[in-house]
């Protein structure tokens, strides 16, 4: 037996409440086995819930990740909304749903840069992202801040969407429209683009159900869940919208998966702001007294799949337990099954397929030799051994 | 009569001597009430032949000892299902989950961690979180510790 | 002894970023990625987001450090070639923000390693990491 070499990627992950380490186990270019170490970024939220307000705990799960700042106080709500049972008015369904598919967009439009910067494209990486600051820009416009937006709370929001603001949401989802075409025309005919993600990570129907994966993971391998449709919350059910699936499950489908998910979430968001005309300015929340005992679930579809939140009351101002679902937790584990058997110049795109985070492959990641434990590659080097991979097609094609 | 109800009466005519207790909170929520010992049963029914999803597993500590929520959600109809069971104090120990689905093996090892609670049969019930952050045998999430 | 001025003089031209992010949200660092994109573009000014400390003149952190990362901040500002600018990036750095009740906590950066810039913000915007660094820059 030869020995396996051990490549820890990470061990920074934050997008959920414990980043990983994870110990890619090589022999030669080949991956053999992923093991992985967490614990890097746990801060004690669900412990931490149980000493805060109800109010003040939905600043707390926005600081959960950054990046989808929105799904978990919109699971926090629907769950505590549940418990106390209100329904909210119409104007507020709207605003969240607006918010909600605001974030998607942003995260979307932030994975594909990252992904373009991993196959190395850094125009890909540069031009996204000047993209995606007209959608911060809204959100600074909506809710005064660029990222957390503190705009939940039981029984509504705290912010209401002027009626006059209207026209300035949809002249920029406009510009943002245009922009996405040119965007998918660049990826979904780029040859190398193909060669480097098509049949790359492929999870099956039956992989995907094993390890109850969720979002756009399980969406590209064709299981068609969508907690927004699934399990209706806000205003999806008031408009018209519909899942987007692919059948192969590789890379590219995640991809295609998500480029065409932005579409869709444009549409909705016009319909909302349709439907916000309509409905009385200022009538955004419904008064909660108190909270009685009682157990909830609430769930959120998130840009990267199902945020579940389950808390227990018992009549009292702060959660007994609050137990925390990130829809990481479960796509993590599936590169248990997409990267084994790859070249390791393979394993980051797959890795990044999932849309776990940026940061595990660039803060921490480095190449050790297991026996004398000397580093040899870092995180960069693994990129840069994607981006000639990249290269080398290139000058194939 | 509606989707929901069909399923909870397929399930309960299927384990009638194993139900404590059911719960039917909404069209999309409900919750049963199951001794440890029936939990593989229960949930290799739902898993395989319902075709529910495994969500996660939420433990916490109350008066009546350790309990956990096995949460399973239904994509069709929208219902999420948890299967409740209540441990005792002074040994919290009950099967693990992860001969039917790969997805539970992170969540027992965290409950393993914050709670003590112990699953047998588990392939690998290392440390996950804590490790560097506190010490064996502290769990801070038990009452006790506050 | 070092001469004086012999900071600034290192510190005058092209400063070069390394970013060690603890238990965070993940916006702080979004943020600091964004300073290199178009629209904020610190590589004008000759920054440079590097992949290891050792080539770095300043330590960028963000997020709450938790028991674990504490180990690895130690050491991370070990393998740094001093001096080096150490710079606490959103309210978890400086403080421990919301984080600081949890019971991983390890303290704020500054009780842990000395820092010379605080920018304060949940997240600050790409705008503040600019203006923060500058007036360090200026400060030195
Ligand atoms: S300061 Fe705020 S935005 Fe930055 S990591 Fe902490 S919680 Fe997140």
């Amino acid at each position: 037996m030869s020995k396996p070499t051990i490549i820890p990627i990470g061990p920074y992950h934050p997008l959920q409440a414990e980043p990983e380490l994870f110990k890619l186990y090589c022999d030669g270019e080949i991956v053999k086995d992923v093991k992985w170490e967490t614990g890097y970024n746990h801060r004690g939220i669900e412990k931490l819930s149980e000493s805060k307000t109800f109010d003040q705990v939905f600043f707390l799960v926005e600081r959960i990740c950054g990046i989808c700042s929105t799904s978990h106080p919109f699971a926090f709500a629907n769950c505590m909304e549940e418990i106390v049972n209100v329904e909210i008015p119409d104007r507020a369904k709207y605003i969240r749903s607006i918010i909600g598919e605001l974030e998607r967009i942003h995260s979307h439009l932030l994975w594909a840069g990252l992904a373009g910067h991993f196959l190395g494209y850094n125009t890909v990486f540069m031009w996204v992202w000047k993209y995606r600051e007209p959608v911060l820009d809204l959100f600074e416009i909506i809710t005064g801040n660029r990222n957390s937006y503190a705009m939940f709370k039981i029984g509504g929001v705290r912010r209401d969407i002027p009626n006059n603001l209207v026209p300035t949401i949809q002249k920029n989802l406009d510009a943002l429209k245009h922009k996405l075409d040119l965007l998918i025309g660049v990826v979904m005919d780029d040859p190398v683009i193909h060669a480097r993600t098509k049949g790359v990570g492929v999870l099956t129907k039956q992989d995907i159900i094993n390890f109850a994966a969720v979002g756009p993971t399980a969406r590209a391998s064709g299981v068609a869940i969508d907690v927004r449709q699934d399990d209706p919350y806000a205003a999806y059910p008031l408009v018209n919208w519909k899942v987007i699936t692919a059948e192969e499950g590789d890379v590219f489908a995640k991809v295609a998966v998500r480029l065409l998910e932005m579409y869709e979430s444009v549409s909705i968001i016009e319909q909302c702001l349709e439907g916000l005309k309509k409905e009385k300015e200022g009538d955004i929340e419904v008064k909660v007294k108190n909270v009685p005992e009682g157990m909830g679930t609430g769930r959120a579809e998130a840009p990267r799949g199902e945020v579940f939140h389950f808390v227990t009351t018992d009549g009292g101002y702060s959660p007994v337990r609050h137990k925390v679902r990130a829809p990481s937790y479960t796509n993590i584990s599936t590169f248990k099954k997409s990267c084994v058997g790859q070249t390791i110049s393979d394993a980051t795109i797959s890795l990044a397929a999932v849309d776990p985070c940026y940061c595990c492959t660039e803060r921490m990641a480095m190449v050790y030799d297991y026996y004398n434990k000397k580093p040899i590659l870092s995180g960069k080097d693994m990129i840069k051994l994607s981006q000639q991979k990249t290269e080398e097609l290139k000058k194939k094609l | 009569m509606s989707e929901t109800e069909k399923i909870i009466d397929n399930i309960k005519n299927k384990f009638t001597q194993d139900i404590l207790n059911t719960e039917v909170k909404s069209k999309r929520r409900a919750t049963i009430t199951i001794p440890g010992s029936a939990l593989i049963k229960m949930a290799d029914f739902l898993y395989s032949d319902m075709n529910f999803r495994f969500i996660t597993a939420s433990a916490l500590e109350s008066g009546k000892g350790f309990e956990i929520y096995y949460h399973f959600s239904n994509d069709k109809t929208g219902l999420v299902f948890n299967i409740h069971v209540v441990l005792p104090k002074n040994k919290p120990e009950i099967e693990s989950l992860t001969c039917l689905f790969e997805a539970a093996s992170w969540i027992e090892r965290e409950m393993h961690e914050i709670l003590g609670i112990n699953f047998l049969n588990h392939p690998n019930l290392e440390k996950l979180i804590s490790e560097g952050n506190w010490a064996e045998g502290v769990y801070p999430y038990r009452k006790e510790q506050q | 002894m070092l001469k004086l001025g012999f900071k600034s003089y290192i510190f005058k031209k092209s400063l070069w970023l390394f970013h060690f992010g603890g238990a965070s949200c993940n916006n702080c660092d979004i943020e600091i990625l964004d300073c290199l994109t178009p629209r904020y573009d610190v590589e004008r000014f000759g920054m440079l987001l590097v992949g290891s400390v050792r080539h770095a003149d300043v330590l960028l952190i963000s997020g709450s450090i938790n028991q674990k990362d504490k180990v690895r901040l130690l050491e991370i500002y070990k393998q740094a070639p001093k001096p080096i600018l150490v710079v606490a990036i959103g309210a978890c750095s400086c403080t421990g923000g919301i984080f600081a009740e949890g019971n991983v906590f390890a303290g704020p950066v500054d009780k842990i390693i000395p820092v010379d810039a605080y920018i304060p913000g949940c997240p600050p915007k790409p705008e503040a990491i600019l203006a923060g660094i500058f007036k360090l820059l200026k400060k030195k």
